[in-house]
């Protein structure tokens, strides 16, 4: 088994607002291999773009580590960190609001250039003329100011500026969802393309179901701050075990109406609760179709139901995979 | 900039502020040349040494004591302008420091430091600047701008550094500035580079108010006997004097006046201008 | 007997950079009792389509140029202000994306409510309230007696489009339209939202339109699409037959770029992207605006502007070369 390029351990994301604590990320443990693309998916309030930030250290971490290649970039000084954010980086939400829109093109390339003092004098100019080439865009335009361009092309700028310093890992938080559909897939091949031609790691963070189970090898379910289901994009679509992450894939549209005519969709009742109070025990037992008394009592963790399939239910395990068919809980009433 | 030339009461304005600060700066040299008449010049002959109506040789008329009067003015504009201009500029480099370094710190660096903003701002500055150029004010006539210069700038920096303030923290949650920390910019960087060319917006538009207010603020002074002492002039200590006289030699008062009245306005219309066209600026085209 | 006809309907934009064509002859028909999804992206025009219709085109910079807008027989366009206020809210009902700008921060859901059939139904106060508790009920809120004098920053985003439906439908409208309705909403609760339309469009026997960029969604709501870009109506089919044949490149572009989990054999595929950027509407090239960005875009194209062809009963595209997509999409599915 190779070694992770990324080892998140019980990672932990507290903070007060307005005297309230919230749990945004609350013990996350997960590895990411050199090359893959992980898919962070849940909805709002799960945490996942705040475990996003908080993996490259853009937040601050309450308690855990993620290591990089030996270095816990949780635990390491102010400086040292500086030293490593050349090796990670981030891609945004909003293409247009993450980039100064006081400087060109070329001052937003410099800029990760400058910072970790590399392609020098001569070489630069030729440096950033390649990263506009490498992400499709014409280096004619490289005295141009962000507003000039469209948001497609803004999120190759971004996309751009990301790859300046020659990272190995990516965090991508949202990145097509403020974009056309048309320009989103494009926006997805580009990024799938630099992924193989320059051996990226990515950590793509999205609400868009169908978006992460095209370009990731592997998908994470997050809801409430904590993981409930990891296994292959595949296997989460075809064969989801968790009852939340059920309901989420059987809740995505399918642009087919015969299909949609038919199927059977299971709805939850009722709104996403806020990490601020999470219920206690299961954090999904307010929602779940299939919750019983125990739910309310018991933390589950993540376990292998199923080869390279985790999955965080009380109800069900490697002997009995599926919940629907999962015998009623201990008898007795609570 | 296009935006700003549409705008006709601007450039009106900016018009105007041209001539007269054109006029201050060369149009002494320039009397002198023509007239030999300089703010200072008292005539030897002592009929002479009273005010005179507007005439040929002296378009403005005479003060009191004989001297020329667009002289005067135009002396006293350079003054003033200075001191507005001056000030300002002090102000706008001690605020934006102070409300970057606050604004972008937060917590108790920038509650420190804004509670000080607070107790300074309830000090009423007037009575800090009198009691200032009285105590240290009349020694010499440059040492008196210096200090005006000083005690003004010292009370307009507050607000500019609330402006700032104001400006930096609502920048500091923008994904922009995210992405330069993520892109590992060290914090001063981040200051210089990426929110100060981003608060400039409103800065300049508030320096171009300032300036003046801050003239007002002189004339003010002056016209208390505190600021500017005469031979050295300005259009405020020009007023006090015109307004003694004003039943008996109104162009005393009129010229310098109308004068600064014309500056001042045109001043404001430029920075409403200026606040015009850069507004929608930073928002997306 | 159509419920709603809308025929070459044209609003303009007067704008500095020139006169931008938003909608230019569009022409659509709605029967009783049913949906029609508008599908299109950013600069379709499907938003003002719909605000032309109900004549809330802020009027400078916009204007409806010419058209008809024919409903129940009368022409909503040359209608008296005081009589389209009478439709407006009564028999045509409105949804727009973002709930919360359209609730009234500072008044109680009750009142917001309430002052609805007061005005067009003639309630008193009393039986304004009772309906409004119904409505709220109907619509899924938990413990509506109660929570209906809540204000709006008190319920969630699903809870507030809740409540702009029960808003919407209070005086049994004829007609709904729903503009993105739950774009700005989570997965869940989306599909939570698109059932109770569902519901009540079976309910109260309602036609809606409903605007949307997702093809999923469109495809399990619409029993007709008419598929929107660059302010024209490029194609229009029932539901089924758009997605199974569609009759025009965009469409056909559309669909390849969406990814889809059921349809996808291989995960990781590059997904087709359609190439380009979408249409400056205030400079559309003459010809075919989507000729820049198209596979099969031929001389023709660029010059003269395609014509809408029936390709089969019910069935139309405006595309030069119509049949031979329509042909091709044949062997699409098998």
């Amino acid at each position: 088994m190779p070694k992770p390029l990324i080892s998140i351990r019980d990672l932990k994301v507290h903070f007060k607002r307005r005297r309230q604590l919230v749990q945004a990320v609350d013990g996350v443990s997960l590895d990411i291999q050199p090359g893959e693309t992980v898919g962070l998916v849940g909805e709002s309030g799960c945490g996942k773009t705040t475990l996003g930030r908080a993996v490259l250290r853009l937040t601050d971490i309450t308690n855990g580590s993620v290591f990089f290649r030996d270095q816990d970039l949780a635990h390491l000084s102010h400086s040292e960190m500086q030293k490593q954010r050349r090796h990670l980086q981030m891609i945004f939400q909003d293409p247009y609001a993450s980039l100064d829109p006081r400087m060109t093109v070329a001052q937003i390339l410099a800029e990760p250039l400058d910072t970790f003092s590399l392609y020098k004098g001569g070489e630069r100019d030729g440096r950033i003329r390649e990263l506009m080439e490498t992400v499709g865009l014409s280096p004619r335009f490289v005295r141009r100011y962000p507003h000039e361009f469209s948001g497609g092309q803004q999120q190759r700028i971004g996309i751009a500026r990301a790859l300046a310093a020659n990272p190995d890992f990516i965090v991508a938080d949202e990145p097509i969802s403020a974009l056309d559909v048309s320009i989103q897939a494009q926006i997805m091949n580009l990024m799938e393309r630099l992924r193989r031609e320059r051996n990226l790691t990515y950590l793509f963070v999205s609400h868009d179901l169908r978006a992460v189970r095209h370009v990731s090898d592997r998908v994470a379910v997050m809801y409430l701050g904590k993981l409930v289901e990891i296994a292959d994009a595949k296997a989460i679509y075809d064969n989801p075990l968790m009852p939340y992450t059920k309901a989420l894939i059987s809740a995505v549209p399918v642009p087919n109406p015969k299909i949609e005519a038919t199927r059977k969709r299971l709805v939850l009742e009722g709104d996403v609760p806020s990490p601020i109070n999470p219920p206690k025990g299961c954090r999904f037992h307010t929602r779940c179709p299939w919750a019983v008394p125990d739910c309310r009592h018991t933390v589950p963790t993540l376990q292998e139901i199923q080869p390279n399939h985790w999955a965080a239910c009380i109800r069900i395990s490697p002997e009995q995979p599926h919940i629907e068919h999962a015998p009623s809980a201990s008898s007795g009433s609570q | 900039m296009r935006r700003l030339v549409r705008n006709r009461v601007a450039v009106f304005g900016m018009v105007v502020v041209s001539i007269i600060a054109l006029a201050a700066i060369i149009g002494p040299a320039l009397i002198f040349r023509a007239t030999g008449y300089t703010y200072d010049y008292i005539p030897a002959d002592p009929d002479l040494v009273k005010s005179f109506a507007p005439s040929w040789m002296h378009p403005m008329g005479t003060d009191n004591e004989g001297r020329d009067m667009l002289a005067r003015v135009l002396l006293g504009g350079r003054i003033s302008l200075m001191v507005g201009i001056i000030s300002t500029i002090v102000s706008l480099v001690i605020g934006t420091a102070w409300g970057a370094t606050a604004g972008y710190a937060g917590g108790k660096l920038d509650e420190l430091m804004m509670r000080i903003v607070d107790i300074l701002f309830a000090i009423p500055y007037m009575m800090v600047v009198i009691v200032l150029l009285a105590l240290f004010g009349r020694h010499t006539a440059m040492g008196q701008l210096v200090l005006l210069f000083i005690a003004l700038g010292a009370v307009s920096w507050l607000t500019m550094a609330r402006i700032v303030r104001g400006q930096v923290i609502s920048l500091k949650n923008q994904e922009f500035i995210l992405a330069a920390r993520a892109t590992g910019v060290p914090k001063w960087k981040i200051i210089l580079r990426h929110l100060v060319p981003n608060t400039l917006g409103p800065v300049i538009v508030y320096a171009t108010l300032e300036v003046p207010a801050v003239m007002l603020l002189e004339a003010f002074l002056s016209f208390l006997g505190l600021g500017v002492q005469a031979p050295l002039a300005s259009w405020g200590s020009l007023a006090s004097e015109g307004i003694q006289n004003i039943a008996v030699f109104p162009w005393q008062l009129i010229f310098p006046g109308v004068t600064m009245a014309l500056t001042l306005f045109s001043l404001n219309f430029i920075g409403d201008g200026l606040r015009d066209a850069l507004d929608p600026q930073m928002k997306k085209s | 007997m159509n419920l709603l006809s809308v025929r070459n309907l044209r609003t303009y934009f007067d704008t500095d950079g020139g006169v931008v064509k938003a909608v230019d002859d569009v022409s659509f028909d709605i029967e009783p009792g049913k949906t029609l999804g508008i599908v299109g992206e950013s600069g379709s025009g499907k938003s003002v389509t719909n605000l032309s219709i109900m004549r809330l085109i802020p009027s400078p910079p916009g204007r409806i140029v010419s058209g008809e807008v024919l409903f129940g027989g009368k022409d909503l366009l040359k209608l008296p202000t005081d009589e389209i206020r009478k439709v407006r809210g009564k028999r045509i009902g409105m949804i727009f994306q973002d709930p919360m700008s359209s609730l009234n921060p500072f008044m109680r859901i009750s009142r917001q409510l309430m002052e609805v059939t007061e005005l067009h139904m003639g309630h008193s106060s009393k039986q304004a309230r009772e309906h409004a508790v119904n409505m709220l009920q109907l619509v899924g809120i938990p413990d509506a007696g109660a929570r209906i004098d809540s204000y709006p920053h008190e319920f969630s985003g699903g809870m507030r489009q809740r409540v702009m439906i029960a808003m919407a439908l209070s005086c049994r409208p004829e007609l709904l339209i729903a503009d993105e309705p739950t774009t700005a909403l989570d997965v869940t609760i989306q599909a939570q939202i698109l059932e109770l339309i569902k519901k009540i469009k079976s309910e109260i026997r309602t036609s809606v339109i409903l605007i949307t960029h997702d093809l999923g969604v469109v495809a399990g709501m619409a029993d007709a699409i008419i598929v929107m870009y660059a302010g024209k109506v490029f194609e229009r089919a029932s539901a089924g037959d758009l997605f199974e044949r569609p009759a025009n490149p965009y469409t056909k572009g559309l669909l390849m770029s969406v990814p889809d989990p059921l349809r996808e054999s291989k995960a990781r595929g590059e997904l087709y992207q359609i190439p380009g950027l979408p249409p400056d509407p205030a400079n559309l090239p003459p010809g075919c605006p989507f000729a820049p960005r198209c596979d099969k875009a031929a001389d023709i194209c660029r010059r003269e502007f395609p014509p809408m062809v029936q390709v089969a009963p019910g069935h139309e595209s405006l595309c030069h070369f119509a049949k031979e997509v329509y042909a091709e999409a044949a062997h699409l599915h098998s």
